[in-house]
């Protein structure tokens, strides 16, 4: 196991390594600029720029330039941002994302499958319905549509929280985002695990616990869960990596200052040194999670093996 | 967990000082729109950067509550007699909020590093009238060759390459701002960050949470800081519109600068003449590639014009919040004459006949439809007007498709000259002049999307630019107005802006005015 | 010996693992009643729009953002706000107007002889129509048109720039149905087979195809979408892969997971000592094992397809208009809260209990495919 961890660590550099590289390059075929807008540039000016910004040397020369720099830790500055380094905006927007993405994601786990447990024990029956029914309206509202109902309603009409803003990270500032995060996961969380804990309950060894008369805790808790577990732990990686990144709508909407905007933003200003930093956190959170899960698949389920 | 502790200390302390009766803080919250792009002066280049950089620096000239010129850090100003000459007296015991003296200096510094091409600013080309500045900007000269002099340390002067007539009026823009030279100079460039920067303005920077606010106190040293009655200003980016209204609602916004135009009747019941929509210098217009066929005949260009029916796209599809136009310069500039194309008065069914008339003599009709393709950068307002267009020409036998990028791809697109038909563009005044936006169809101007030329209207403009006597050069401006855009389409003009506020009615001393400037200097808060 | 006639009962008919399951999912009343409703909306909304009094791009100019209503437009205090617009687009004067046999007879002056063309701007509103000059002065300073009104039906109100909603909903749910379900399955089907074989196959194998997934995951989306759309131009095909090939992804995930665990499973390992190849194993054994959490997890794409599609859309990357799709409309009308509110609960309503009905036909299949539910 120990020996597997540690390849997986190694080989995260290469992938590390493709991951850059193609996304510089497939950065630069699409049209446009950093510095095209409305009021179009000077071309004296936009040239001074350019210039400014390396951005007139030849592409590879370029591409070279921006590997010395990552491997010194140096993500450069912002192209259109330019008062803030993209490590700067990472380190004052990191930590909000995160701290919404953990609760959201811990939330989402918890109560989702304890849901989906639920369900599973009283298949076919009123409870089972009416999680499946909650759950499927769940995840088909968008998150820019629980948002707004979110703030016209607890925030305009009870006046409970605020419409919006970060307050500084205060706690009735976060409940609103966290909730618009947490209910389209909880509901997936809850589906995956009905379905995958109704298949494990009618597994034989399950008949046979039941047999030899094991509490009814014994056997979904220690029994039945484990083999219910894999689906819900494969989907829970890449939806902590993205949850973890931030949420570009939710942020946007009750104007929070994470990174999650910076996916969308970057790529549509063209900010090419944002958009590759994005890129190299997303890596890193997709690489490390994924790590994680293979490991947790050893762990739930012993017959897994990676040799 | 410090966070909330020291918010606490916070909120108790100033709990106990207003039980005691001391000062109560005034917090102005300001929606913004954006971010800035940067706090230096010379590098912005955005309305919402212009806002924030008002209220921290001081230009030459500065203007008031109602956007007309006032002396700003220059008390006062002699101009030579030939006009290319000014000098202007600093006002005494000025101070940058470090307490070192504003001195002729520190604007012969920032002057120069606008132009440096090593900064790059995007408004480097405001400065193009003084001396040598465009061609420091191209490299082909040094940047202490341009145009300025301190002749003393409270002395500045500019030389300039003709009379300028709107000169004062540039110098309320952010470009032309000065910085303390000594701070760029020790803290390179980390002097735009709070802490660091040191302004000469109403109000100096305490906070910058990149997506939060900006934070903005007043200055102490201010000349006039016993008038400044707003202790802080919060500037908060409020890129959703909605929501903007909805923390308008809850009393966390105390004013924003733009409001969703399709919610528009809604928003006026609800908050009454909080609302606050009026004419402002910009122009929304459409550009046609003149150098493709068919787009290079001149009636068919008239005849797409005339049959638009402006009124409607200004009532319905923009909720009034814009205003029909027929020239490209907006009402609205004292001295100046606007140019109409001459169907402006017509009505719209003798319009449309006789768009129909010369379609027909051109082989257009529902039969052999004239294909158009209006290109817009990605925005719900755009779409509904290209829409309503689309709508509007299909009777007159005009196939109008509708094809929207995102923001960086059409305006690259223009900018490369790629192809199109049609395409969307707008542009607001830097300043209060007709120049500004005449300039967008000078042949060879970076902006000119339409690719138009046409020698008597350079000559036209040249000829403005060189004049001595105001009237004259608005004389020959409006002639080109004539020439280029009522005669020749340079640009199909569609709508003026407005300016879209919504301000609380605890605000005091907002006055609106067609720049839609307000500095936050002269309000107060009940 | 005598021939005793040897009675043999007949011969159980085999039943396949997918005949098996076709019956049990037809038994379940709630998955049949599903799969006729998704039947029926999708009828609906490629033939509905034929049926509609309305074309889906048609703007009605009066008619911006009315609410829906069973009775005909226009309602009676519309009408005197439609002569006015009407006249005073004319810029002419509004004497007044009357309501008389049925017509409404509407009486203009002008400084200026008035020329009888005016009538086609009363024609233009959408409230009226067939209008006639009833009488005219002698020096043409006066007019009076007789005009009738003309009846509209909205019954789901109409949008921001004055076109039928019904029309419009119908027609954006073509675009949604047909991306939400080709979309999705093109991604089970790619992401089944890939994280199938990577689960099945082990070794390296297994981490170079999960890397690959990893480099995939990282890459910025839109780049890659509008680098599509720079290459191919801007058709429907186009969002199908854009969409199709960021949710394979997360299919292939999961289903390698359960490849992971299946493969150790005894009856595999019966087969590959029967000498199946790997290709049949991974057909007939892993793949129909693992396709509980499958089609779960497809019921759950469907949403996330429509609405990573509005969201293309909305960046200009999708369907452009005067083309729409559920997911773009509920976007709209999100913003319109709490003031139009019609424009968000029509398209939510068709979206919701479309999807409603995909779960629960999932929910079916799970539980028809599941070998052990008896």
């Amino acid at each position: 196991m120990l020996r597997y961890v540690l390849r997986r660590f190694l080989t995260a550099i290469p992938t590390l390594f493709v991951i850059v590289t193609i996304a510089f390059f497939l950065m630069r075929v699409a049209p446009g600029g950093p510095f095209n807008q409305e009021k179009g540039l000077n071309p004296v000016i936009k040239a001074n720029l350019e210039r400014i910004f390396h951005l007139d040397e030849p592409l590879w020369r370029q591409y070279v330039h921006y590997l010395q720099n990552l491997l010194r830790g140096d993500f450069g500055p912002s192209y259109n941002l330019p008062d803030f380094t993209v490590a700067e905006l990472f380190k004052s927007g990191l930590p909000v994302s995160l701290q919404l993405g953990a609760m959201a994601l811990t939330l989402a786990l918890v109560i989702g499958s304890a849901l989906g447990i639920w369900a599973a024990l009283r298949q076919n029956r009123l409870t089972d319905y009416a999680v499946v029914a909650v759950a499927t309206v769940g995840s088909t509202i968008p998150t820019f549509v629980i948002a707004p109902l979110f703030q016209l309603f607890f925030a305009l009409t009870l006046h409970w929280f605020p419409v919006g803003g970060w307050g500084g990270g205060a706690f009735i500032n976060k409940v609103g985002p966290v909730l618009t995060l947490t209910l389209p996961q909880l509901a997936i969380v809850a589906r995956l695990m009905r379905g995958s804990m109704i298949e494990s309950l009618h597994a034989h060894h399950i008949r046979t616990a039941r047999a030899l008369g094991l509490s009814d805790y014994s056997v979904v808790i220690r029994h039945a869960l484990r083999g219910a577990l894999l689906p819900i732990v494969s989907y829970a990686g890449p939806a902590a990596a993205a949850l973890l990144t931030g949420s570009v709508i939710v942020e946007t909407i009750f104007s929070i200052p994470g990174v999650g905007r910076y996916f969308v933003e970057a790529a549509l200003n063209r900010d090419y040194t944002l958009v590759m930093g994005t890129v190299v956190l997303i890596a890193i959170f997709t690489v490390l999670f994924n790590l994680i899960v293979d490991i947790l698949y050893a762990v739930i389920d012993p017959r897994v093996r990676y040799d | 967990m410090n966070m909330n502790f020291k918010s606490w200390l916070v909120g108790t302390t100033m709990l106990v000082m207003g039980t005691t009766g001391a000062f109560a803080e005034v917090v102005f919250n300001r929606g913004n729109s954006a971010d800035p792009e940067s706090l230096d002066p010379h590098k912005t280049s955005t309305i919402y950067e212009a806002d924030i950089l008002r209220d921290l620096f001081l230009g030459l000239t500065t203007e008031d509550a109602k956007s007309e010129i006032i002396p700003g850090a220059a008390e006062s100003w002699t101009v030579s007699p030939d006009g290319k000459v000014y000098t202007f007296k600093l006002r005494a015991g000025a101070l940058w909020s470090d307490g070192s003296p504003v001195t002729a200096h520190d604007f012969v510094f920032a002057w120069q590093r606008v132009v440096d091409p090593a900064t790059a600013g995007e408004y480097a080309y405001m400065l193009a009238p003084v001396v040598n500045a465009e061609d420091i900007t191209a490299g082909k000269k040094k940047p202490d060759e341009m145009g300025v002099k301190a002749v003393d340390d409270s002395t500045f002067e500019v030389t300039l390459n003709a009379p300028t007539p709107y000169f004062l009026e540039m110098l309320t823009h952010q470009a032309t701002y000065p910085v303390s030279r000594a701070n760029v100079e020790a803290k390179g460039a980390d002097f735009t960050k709070p802490g660091n920067l040191v302004s000469n303005g109403p109000y100096t920077l305490a906070e910058f949470i990149p997506n939060d606010h900006i934070k903005v106190v007043k200055n102490p040293k201010f000349y006039d800081a016993a008038n400044v009655k707003i202790d802080t200003v919060n500037f908060i980016p409020t890129e959703d519109r909605s929501t903007a209204m909805k923390r308008f609602e809850a009393g966390e916004l105390d004013s924003n600068n733009d409001l969703p135009t399709e919610q528009l009747t809604d928003l006026k019941a609800k908050f009454g003449d909080q609302i606050k929509i009026g004419p402002y210098l910009g122009t929304y217009y459409y550009a046609f590639k003149i150098t493709k066929a068919p787009w290079d005949n001149l009636k068919l260009r008239h005849a797409i014009s005339e049959a638009i029916d402006r009124d409607y796209l200004a009532e319905k599809v923009w909720q009034n919040s814009m205003i029909p136009a027929y020239s490209f310069v907006p009402p609205g500039i004292t001295g100046y004459e606007t140019r109409t194309t001459d169907y402006a008065e017509m009505s719209q069914i003798d319009r449309e006949d006789a768009a129909r008339k010369v379609l027909a003599e051109l082989g257009y009709g529902p039969d052999n439809p004239l294909k158009m393709e209006i290109r817009s950068n990605t925005s719900e307002n755009h779409k509904n007007t290209a829409i309503a267009i689309q709508e509007q020409l299909k009777p007159l036998g005009v196939e109008v498709t509708y094809l929207n990028t995102d923001t960086k791809t059409h305006y690259g697109h223009l900018e490369q000259h790629g192809d199109f038909d049609v395409a969307r563009a707008g542009w607001i005044a830097d300043y209060k002049d007709p120049e500004n936006f005449l300039a967008l169809c000078k042949s060879g101007t970076g902006n000119n999307y339409s690719e138009y030329t046409d020698k008597g209207y350079d000559d036209l403009l040249a000829k403005a630019a060189a004049s001595a006597d105001p009237a004259e050069r608005m004389k020959s401006l409006s002639e080109a107005e004539a020439v280029g855009v009522a005669r020749d389409l340079c640009v199909l003009p569609l709508l003026y802006y407005s300016y879209k506020n919504i301000v609380s009615s605890k605000l005091k001393g907002w006055e609106d005015n067609v720049m839609d400037r307000h500095p936050s200097r002269f309000l107060s808060k009940e | 010996m005598t021939d005793v006639p040897v009675i043999t009962a007949p011969a159980e008919k085999g039943r396949s693992l997918w005949a098996d399951a076709w019956g049990r999912l037809k038994a379940n009343r709630a998955a049949l009643w599903s799969a006729y409703y998704l039947v029926f909306m999708a009828l609906l909304c490629v033939f509905g729009p034929w049926f509609t009094p309305h074309q889906f791009t048609t703007i009605y100019q009066d008619y911006n953002r009315v609410p829906p209503s069973l009775s005909a437009y226009p309602r009676p205090d519309m009408i005197d706000l439609a002569v006015k617009d009407a006249v005073q687009r004319a810029r002419v004067q509004l004497a007044g107007w009357e309501e008389k046999d049925g017509k409404i007879f509407i009486t203009i002056t002008s400084a200026k002889p008035i020329d009888e063309r005016m009538t086609r701007y009363i024609d233009r509103s959408s409230v009226f129509e067939e209008t006639q000059v009833a009488e005219k002065s002698s020096d043409g300073l006066k007019l009076v048109m007789s005009t009738s009104v003309e009846r509209q039906y909205f019954f789901f109100g109409t949008d921001n720039s004055g076109r039928d909603m019904l029309t419009r909903t119908l027609m954006a749910g073509r675009v949604s149905l047909a991306i939400g379900l080709l979309a999705g399955l093109v991604a089970v089907v790619i992401g089944v087979l890939y994280g199938a074989s990577a689960g099945f196959i082990g070794g390296k194998t297994d981490e170079i195809m999960m890397r690959i997934v990893d480099v995939l995951y990282a890459l910025p989306f839109i780049f890659f979408v509008i680098m599509l759309v720079v290459f191919f131009g801007r058709n429907f095909v186009l969002m199908f892969l854009a969409v199709g090939a960021v949710l394979w992804l997360d299919m292939a995930r999961i289903v390698r997971g359960q490849a992971l665990s299946i493969k150790r499973q005894e009856y595999v390992q019966a087969a590959e000592a029967l000498g199946v190849n790997r290709w049949g194993i991974l057909l007939r054994h892993i793949v129909p094992n693992l396709l509980g959490p499958v089609v779960i997890y497809m019921t759950l794409l469907v949403p996330q397809v429509i609405i990573l599609e509005s969201f293309l859309s909305y960046l200009g990357l999708g369907v452009q208009e005067p083309m729409s799709s559920w997911g773009v409309m509920i976007s709209q009308g999100a913003k319109n809260m709490p003031f139009a509110n019609w424009l968000i609960i029509i398209p939510s309503f068709f979206l919701t209990t479309t999807l409603f009905a995909l779960n629960f036909i999932g929910d079916g299949l799970r539980d028809a495919l599941d070998p052990k539910d008896r």
